[in-house]
This record gives C-alpha cells, structure tokens and sequence, in this order.
C-alpha cells in the first residue's frame, strides 16, 4: 500500500498543496526524508510565486499529479548538513530554484547544464531517486542535495533573490547562450511581469539599451522611470512598432499567453535574436519570409545549470540587483494566485513563509 | 538582342529595351551566357506566386557563361573567361551589409531578374543570351566545374553552404539532417559529406532512399510517414537544413533535434508555419533563416565545390522545353535541376 505524505519519510513537514485542478491551496502535512550525507536540511524563510506554481495547481499543462505543493524559488537558512557536505554549514543561507537533482553523469550533467539533462529532478511534482514525489517552497522544511544549493551573497535582500532562482536564472542564461550580454546592444523585453522586469534589470546591468515592448500602455512611467528601461513601446501602437522596425540586437519574449511573431521579428535587425522563455501552450505562427531576408532567428531556453545560476546571482549582488516585489503570509496565497492570473503584481509575491506558515 | 519571356512565350527584341542597359558600363563585364539552372523561384515569379511579379519577365538567376566585353575599370575580369551570375545583379554598396560582404541583406538589393537598377530599367535574367553586370557580382567560375552542374551552384548551392557556415554546422562528425531532396537539399547533401558531416536525408518519399544513400552518399534516409523510425531518431541531430518549400510541420523535425539543435529553413512557405515553443524552450533549440549569400561567400563556395568535386545533378534541357521543365518542376519530376543550354538552343 502506498504511503501517504506524511508517512513515507521520517520528518513531519507542513506545507499548503493544491489537491485538485481548481487549484485552491490549503494547509497539507506531509513529511521530509532524513538528511542524507550530502544533503542540507533547511528552514524555509521566503518563497517567490512563480507564474510556473499558478499553471502547475490548476494543471494547465496537463502534467499535474496531486496533492502538489508548489515553490520553486526558495530561500532558507540551513540548519542540519550531512557528513559528506562541504559547500553548505549550519546557519548558511541557502538557495533553491527549479531543479534538486539530475542524473549527474549525462554530457549536459558534466557540462553544467543538469536543466537539459532528460532525467533532471523538479523541486516540485517530480519523482526523486527514492520514488516520493517532490514537494516545493510553500513549506517549513525542506531537505536538499547540496549540489542543487545555491550561495544567496550577502548584500542581497532576503525576500527579493527568492525569485532570482527562477526568474532571474530564465532570463539571464539566454542573453549569455545568445550572445545578447554585450554592452552597447539594443535589446527588447516582451512582457514586464517577473521575468521581463528582472530582464530589463539584468540588461541595463550589462550596459545594453532596453526597450520594454507590452500590451499596457500605463506600464510605460514604471518601466522607464523604476526599472531604467530606456523606450517603451505599445505592441497593438502599429506605428510606434513600424517605427521601432530594424533596430534590436535581440529581443527577450517572456510572454506566455499566445501572440503574434511577426511584429517582433520586424523589430530585430539583420541575424537578430527573438528568444522565448515564455511557454505559451499552443503553437504560435511563424512566418518564415521575415526569419530568411534577415537571417534572424527564434530560439529557446529554460532555466540555467546550477554553475550558471551561482553566476547570476553573484552577479545580481556585484550590481545590486534586487527583484520587486510584494511580501505576502500564506494564507494570501490564493489570492496572489488570482491575482497573478491577471498579471497584477510588480512584479513577483514572496510568501513570507518563516513569519507566516504555521502548522494546523 | 531576343529574350524568351518565359510565361508569354513570347520573343521581344532589342528595341524595345532601353539602351542605357545593354551598354557596358566602366565597371562592367558583358556575358554570353552558355547554361542557365531553372530554379523553382523562376517557377514563382513566372507565375506571379508571390505577388510581386513585373511582367514581361525573363527568369534565370543560376547562369554561367563568358565575358564578351569588359569595362574599363574592371579589374577582376578578362574577355574569354568563364563566370556566372547568381540572384543579384546590385547593392548600395554602403551600407552596413555590404561592406560586411553581405549584399544579399543589403535593403536595397537589386535582383537579377524582376528588379530595377536605380535608373529605373528593368533587370533580366538568364534565359536570355547575354547580360551585362557590374563586376562585384559575378562570380569567376573554376575551371574544374562542369558548366552545366555548377550553374545551379549560384542560387541553390549558396542557399545551403551560407547557413551551414554562418550557424556552425561545419564540424565534422556531426550529425546534419537535410530535410526535402530536391535542388537545394542534394547539393545540401553534398556539401554536408564534403564538410566530414554525418548525413541523414528526411524526405516524405521513401522512393528517394536509394538515390539518396547510393547516389548521393548520404548515410542514412528517414521517411518522415514512418512513426517507428522518427521515433527512433528523436535527440540525434546536431542541426538539419529544411529546404521543404511547402507547409509543413515544424515539430517532428524540431523533436529530431538534440539539446541545442538549430533548424535553418532556407525554404519559403508562402504560408506561416506553426512552431510549437516547448520544443524550443526544453531543448534550447533554435529556428533560424537564411536567404542565398553575399558575393565574397558565393565566390568561396565555387571554390569548395571545385575543390571537392561538388556539381548538381543535372537534366539539360532546350530553351523550347523550359514549359514542361516547369510543370515538371511543379510536381518535384526532376534529378535535381533543369538546366537550360542556352547557347545552343536559344536560337535569334
């Protein structure tokens, strides 16, 4: 008979997991495995509600298995290591973002890149080495293969590199692979929700020229005016967009509901860039005369290695990089999620999970 | 001078083109074409497909031939020498791509055919006798190249070696897949052995395989109707070539891909096709165009094709067969170009 959450390992846990397809989160008690001898045990402090918890809950990907308890941008300070632990010790602040294992020996493995290897280990919903599921951040405890922690530097702000983990690590992996890092270059950021805004941030950083491309023309004074983007433009504006024709190096889409291409592809200069780190869930439409008469390309990326993301955050705090965000207890947690949904935040909710998760 | 405008099937002479065009100007060579490739554009433009065509036209962008006359300033050139003449005729000269020797992303691009010099008058193309052009852009043809087999060398063997050197898949013993078998895909074949790639043709036609392992030496052949053995191939191609012109789906070639696979497509649907993002997302993969090449990069890519022996497969055909060549053409009956002998058939 299978076990049930709180029995198949030997350390009680809480958490608040959704239980069905409504996606409604509650109070859940499950249990953790013991610390291992490479692991670290830690509490948790502050967990990011990434867009990725909102589609897994209501199973919007159709991968869901429940009972699910999300988070995958989490922060904590460590409180058990494992005898064989050598990066971590007790009272350290640990990071954890979207993976907490990987085969560890695949040519991506051994490349750091263990997000493309094809047996890597989500920190929530997916099966670890030991056959339990894995459960994520909106949690008190959680139990971790060091080489999954992530050093959090000092100087950052607790609650605001929670969502560094992921947000900052989807955007900040493809202008490296893509070549959109250099200083000087005209980028575009699709979308200013977690991602876009911590990719304007991560690209004035690299001394590029941003342009914040959206929907929402009232977006336009925070962008230019807070986040230091450097245009704006109005997406359904066709004349600001024709005018904006021809002048990116790149363009970051972090936009995952369905959109056009074509637009975006017109804003990239000859052998430009348009990189999608959304996951918009239906095929988009791609016109293939504009990607020929500019040798342009569409490319992917998802997430970043373990290595890269202790790049970017060291990064982050040598430039003082700090996501925006608003601070919630627990039990706002549903109607973060609503309010998600309709994009209003700015730009990331962080559970405060150490002051306001308390068990039943 | 008479050309054969391909869709009227009418000869106009001389007269009624304006001189200015025909004179050689300092920088200047003029040619007396020999062979002409029927490249499946000329089928487009002849038949108005893509909805810019200027009639009359006279269609023809893979020719060679010789130099008759050169201008004064011309320092690339000699009378006698054999060169061709490829998909265009002109570029600014100043802009950013054309000091980069890319003058096929030059905005203003002059077509050798269907286009206008800045003066206004109209080019043509090489299913004509002769054609005066600006030195830059003719190609000085090896004389180790067939005629016949290299004229196709000017559009459809620049159109796949440019993307195979711009996104790196040159390396050898990688794994290239080269999607549809016609003109572009064979010489993409081609080249992919020459470059110590691993080669896998993927076609819709499992009739193709024979040609395709025996013939053209690719290693392998993947009929895309055969769920088993896509299957069996998903995750082992470091890029692939898609030369399909019709729509088609982009995912099944997507999942060919391994982590960091690049699709070039150097096809044009006149349709958008769909690209599901996941793929690209999961896989860090890319979906990238190219379109033919600059002058530097084409003269480069004669020069490899000579030095491996890399000509088209070619059917030479009459100027008065060019209609059936085109309907032909339509329905993918060639192996793997038409070529027109154009210096003994176009009579005046």
């Amino acid at each position: 008979m299978a076990m049930s959450s709180e029995n198949e390992h030997p350390v009680k846990a809480f958490g608040w997991a959704a239980r069905d397809s409504s996606g409604h989160l509650s109070p859940f008690k499950f249990s953790r495995r013991a610390t291992q001898e490479k692991d670290v045990t830690f509490k948790v402090l502050y967990c990011g509600i990434c867009h990725s918890d909102l589609h897994n809950v209501k199973n919007e990907w159709g991968i869901t298995s429940y009972p699910v308890i999300p988070g995958h941008e989490i922060v904590g300070v460590v409180t058990e290591v494992g005898a064989k632990v050598t990066k971590f010790k007790v009272g350290d602040k640990v990071g954890v973002g979207c993976m907490v294992g990987s085969c560890r020996s695949c040519a991506n493995c051994k490349d750091n890149l263990e997000n493309y290897c094809p047996k890597m280990i989500l920190t929530y919903g997916t099966k670890y080495y030991d056959g339990t599921i894995t459960h994520g951040g909106y949690s008190d405890i959680m139990v971790l293969d060091e080489h999954f922690g992530i050093k959090i530097p000092d100087n950052l702000p607790l609650d605001g590199s929670a969502l560094i983990l992921c947000a900052g690590i989807t955007v900040y992996s493809p202008l490296k692979y893509y070549g959109l890092d250099k200083a000087g270059m005209h980028l575009g950021v699709v979308g200013l929700g977690g991602l876009g805004h911590m990719a304007v941030k991560f690209a004035k950083a690299m001394g590029l020229k941003v342009t914040v491309i959206s929907t929402s023309p009232n977006k336009k004074k925070e962008a230019m005016e807070h986040l230091g983007a450097d245009e704006f433009l109005v997406s359904r504006n066709t004349e600001e967009m024709q005018f904006a024709m021809d002048t990116m190096d790149g363009i970051i889409d972090t936009v995952s509901a369905v959109h056009s291409l074509l637009p975006l592809i017109g804003l990239l200069k000859n052998n430009g860039k348009l990189v999608m780190v959304g996951a918009p869930e239906k095929p988009l439409e791609l016109p293939i005369m504009p990607l020929l008469l500019g040798r342009k390309i569409v490319g992917g990326s998802n997430i970043g290695g373990i290595k890269e993301t202790q790049e970017m955050i060291d990064f982050a705090a040598k430039h003082n990089i700090v996501a925006d965000i608003e601070v919630i207890p627990m039990d706002y947690v549903n109607t973060a999620m609503e309010r998600l949904s309709k994009a209003d935040v700015k730009y990331r909710f962080v559970i405060d999970i150490a002051n306001s998760l308390k068990p039943i | 001078m008479k050309c054969l405008n391909q869709t009227h099937k009418v000869f106009f002479d001389s007269r009624s083109v304006p001189r200015a065009f025909w004179e050689n100007g300092d920088e200047d060579v003029t040619i007396k074409i020999l062979f002409c490739g029927v490249c499946h554009s000329d089928l487009h433009v002849a038949k108005n497909e893509w909805g810019f065509t200027n009639y009359p036209v006279v269609p023809g962008h893979e020719m060679v031939g010789t130099v008759m006359k050169v201008g004064s300033d011309v320092k690339k050139f000699k009378v006698g020498e054999r060169v061709g003449v490829g998909v265009i005729v002109g570029s600014c000269k100043k802009c950013e791509s054309c000091q980069q020797d890319l003058e096929n992303y030059c905005p203003q691009t002059i077509f050798t055919y269907n286009s206008h010099y800045t003066d206004g008058t109209k080019t043509y193309g090489g299913y004509s006798d002769m054609i005066v052009v600006d030195e830059r852009y003719v190609l000085r043809f090896p004389d180790n190249l067939p005629l016949e087999g290299g004229a196709p060398l000017l559009c459809a063997g620049i159109t796949v070696y440019s993307p195979m050197k711009y996104y790196g898949m040159t390396e050898p013993g990688k794994h290239l897949g080269v999607a549809g078998l016609g003109g572009l895909g064979h010489v993409a074949v081609k080249m992919g052995k020459a470059f110590g790639l691993k080669v896998t043709v993927i076609s819709s036609s499992p009739k193709k395989e024979t040609e395709a392992i025996e013939r053209l030496g690719a290693d392998s052949f993947l009929v895309t109707s055969d769920p088993a053995k896509m299957k069996a191939a998903l995750g082992t191609m470091d890029y692939i070539i898609d030369t399909v012109s019709a729509v088609h789906p982009l995912l099944p070639l997507l999942s060919l891909l391994k982590l960091n696979g690049k699709l070039v497509t150097v096809g044009l649907p006149d349709k958008p096709l769909e690209l599901p993002i996941f793929p690209l997302v999961l896989g860090r993969k890319l979906v990238g165009g190219s379109d033919i090449g600059g002058m530097k990069e084409t003269q480069e890519m004669l020069d490899f094709c000579a030095k491996h022996g890399i000509a088209a497969d070619v059917e030479v055909i009459q100027m008065d067969y060019i209609n059936t060549a085109m309907e032909r053409l339509a329905k993918s009956d060639v192996r793997y170009r038409f070529v027109i002998d154009v210096a003994s058939s176009l009579s005046q």
